[in-house]
């Protein structure tokens, strides 16, 4: 298992391309292969969060070295790929392992053979390897090869039905701010590497000292994951790649934005930690945050697309986790500051679960009934049983009511905001009341009233999938202690005193 | 000379961004993004740039050569060019689509693209 880390990029990226050729032969063979490939990647995945969690410290991969646990650098300078994953990375990449098994176990019974399944298959495994290299990577530049794989493989995924007219518009949209935001990423590499001729990001940690220079460089890469991670004012793709995206993509798209979220916890923490660390980007992400929550929220009260109603839901939620990415910042070294951080990382993985459960309902609905607009549903609950309870609970989940998943991490999340900024909070409990509004509203036009139609009931591969994901709102809900002391407190650490070891696992010394 | 190629792949970059926000015609967008890209590449190749330098090849070393160039900024620059044909191609895609069904290329038409 020593070449676990590098294993969970490649197997998926072997995977994806090899998928097309195999359908050519045998559809059974192609979802065999692709079953494999999953549990392969589950496999060597948790391997990686397994050593992480249980040794406390980073792994290092080191690529093209004759050994690959063998330090990046001789004499000192770095001049090897490496993959480095800390608790945070080990964290991230369970969310990630999970979005993509989800979205995968789900997607065998909601594609359609006739509408591009194999196409649709592949794409779906890039994107999960494009994820997962953005998260172990311990490189600037690969850090942008691996932004701009997600980027086109969530572009053709948002773009799926091209038969329809609105989802070709959603991903252009999508992709000119993706590309805009990773090419701003670009450039702050190419200043990175101009001023200090390394691309290693803890070698880069070590020499960066705060000049000009510097502090252009992270407001570009702030610049380029606020924007591929959809926050105000930077938001207008988000809903509608959300919206119009098929379910299993819609729920490894929230995953993608986290990743964004990540990227920025790891340059704010460790790329910049030592020199740049400022309250004022605190007060700058964590007044966006709000923002992003209020219009976010504000917007889902006015749909009637329930694939976009559902969708402002996941970008309100982004929201949050800025506000607590921010407060992190600003009360970096105070107790409430990790509080923050440790609601605003545990809410990511509670948030993949009732966003994403939200999703895998409206591809159930508009796979049973071809319609997912407001308006003309009714009814459905006579016949959509689980749908309308899992609906019922990932809306609960979303607006952080007790005991389930979304209260543990949003009650942290107020405290903490509570005493950095008390109109801040006021405005978060607000909008999650909001939420909690939209979600009774939508969840009342689709399942009761009188029964309108008859329509068939999901496969049970769909809900089975779903299930997984109920499961977890509700056993994180019940028992939030035992997953933040196991794992998200870790990943905490590993962000505020973790930087002296991140940067010793990878330099030696 | 000095900053000449910086200050050069800057004006591509601005020029690029001109064109986004002024254009509604999604090919001119995606020139748009290209040339943005291009701009980027250059300033990326510019950063390697060594004067005198030669191609870091031992065995090919004219004797008595001087300084050598990093390959590090051409292989980024190439791997950029290719993700950037890659995207470029993809919004091309989409808008053969997008004209398709709509039967316009004009972004102010396309109710989506609103906003």
């Amino acid at each position: 298992m020593v070449h676990a880390p590098v294993l969970a990029i490649a197997v998926p990226l072997l995977g994806a391309f090899a998928l097309p050729l195999l359908a050519r032969l045998n559809r059974r063979a192609r979802d065999l292969w692709a079953a494999g490939i999953a549990v392969a990647t589950l496999v060597f995945g948790i391997a990686v969060a397994v050593q992480v969690f249980a040794s406390g410290r980073p792994l290092v991969y080191t690529l093209g070295a004759p050994s690959p646990t063998a330090s990046v650098t001789e004499g000192g300078f770095p001049i090897r790929i490496v993959l480095v994953v800390d608790a945070l990375g080990a964290y991230m990449g369970i969310i990630a392992l999970l979005a993509g098994a989800v979205g995968l176990f789900y997607s065998f019974q909601y594609l359609v053979e006739e509408e591009g399944k194999t196409l649709g298959t592949s794409l779906l495994l890039l994107l999960w390897a494009g994820i997962l290299g953005l998260v172990y990577t311990g490189d600037l530049f690969n850090f942008f090869v691996f932004l701009e794989i997600t980027s086109i493989a969530a572009c053709a995924l948002i773009g799926y039905r091209v038969w329809e007219p609105r989802p070709p518009e959603a991903a252009f949209k999508t992709m000119v701010m993706y590309t805009l935001g990773g090419l701003l990423v670009l450039v702050s590499v190419g200043i990175l590497y101009g001023e200090y001729d390394a691309l290693n990001i803890a070698y880069l940690s070590k020499l960066i000292t705060g000049t000009l220079l510097d502090k252009l460089a992270l407001g570009l890469l702030l610049g380029g994951l606020l924007m591929k991670a959809g926050a105000v004012p930077a938001h207008m793709w988000a809903p509608d790649a959300y919206g119009e995206a098929p379910a299993m993509a819609a729920i490894v798209l929230v995953a993608n934005t986290q990743a964004a979220i990540y990227a920025l916890l790891r340059v704010v923490f460790t790329l910049f930690g030592g020199a740049l660390a400022s309250p004022g980007i605190g007060w700058l992400i964590a007044s966006l945050g709000t923002v992003t929550v209020l219009v976010a929220v504000l917007m889902a009260v006015v749909q009637r697309h329930l694939g976009r109603l559902v969708a402002y839901g996941a970008v309100s939620q982004l929201g949050y986790m800025l506000l607590a990415v921010g407060v992190g910042v600003v009360a970096a070294g105070k107790g409430f500051g990790e509080v923050a951080l440790k609601g605003g990382i545990f809410h990511m993985i509670n948030d993949l679960a009732s966003v994403g459960l939200l999703f895998l309902v409206v591809g159930a609905i508009r796979r049973a009934v071809g319609s997912v607009d407001l308006l003309s549903l009714g009814g459905l609950g006579h016949t959509l049983r689980w749908e309308s309870g899992f609906f019922l609970l990932g809306a609960l989940a979303l607006a952080g009511i007790p005991p389930l998943n979304g209260f543990a991490s949003k009650f942290l999340i107020y405290e903490s905001t509570f005493k950095a900024s008390p109109i801040l909070a006021a405005v978060a409990v607000l909008s999650s009341i909001l939420l909690l509004g939209v979600g009774v509203r939508a969840f009342h036009g689709i399942f009761l009233g009188p029964k309108t139609r008859d329509v068939a009931s999901s496969p049970r591969g769909m809900l089975v999938a779903m299930g997984v994901l109920a499961v977890i709102i509700v056993v994180f809900g019940l028992f939030p202690g035992f997953f933040i002391e196991r794992m998200v407190s870790p990943a905490v650490q590993a962000i505020l005193g973790g930087r002296a070891s991140y940067l010793a696992a990878v330099l030696g010394g | 000379m000095g900053n000449m190629p910086f200050v050069v792949s800057m004006i591509l970059v601005g020029l690029g961004f001109l064109a986004l926000i002024t254009r509604r015609n999604l090919i001119k967008l995606t020139i748009g993004i290209s040339v943005i890209e291009m701009g980027v590449n250059l300033f990326l190749v510019s950063l390697g740039y060594v004067k005198g330098g030669i191609a870091p090849i031992y065995t090919y070393a004219p004797p008595g050569f001087k300084e050598m160039v990093f390959p590090t900024p051409q292989a980024l620059t190439l791997t950029a060019i290719v993700i950037g044909l890659a995207t470029t191609a993809l919004m091309l895609a989409f808008a053969v689509v997008i004209y398709r069904h709509r039967g316009t290329l004009d972004a102010g038409k396309i109710r989506e693209l609103k906003g």
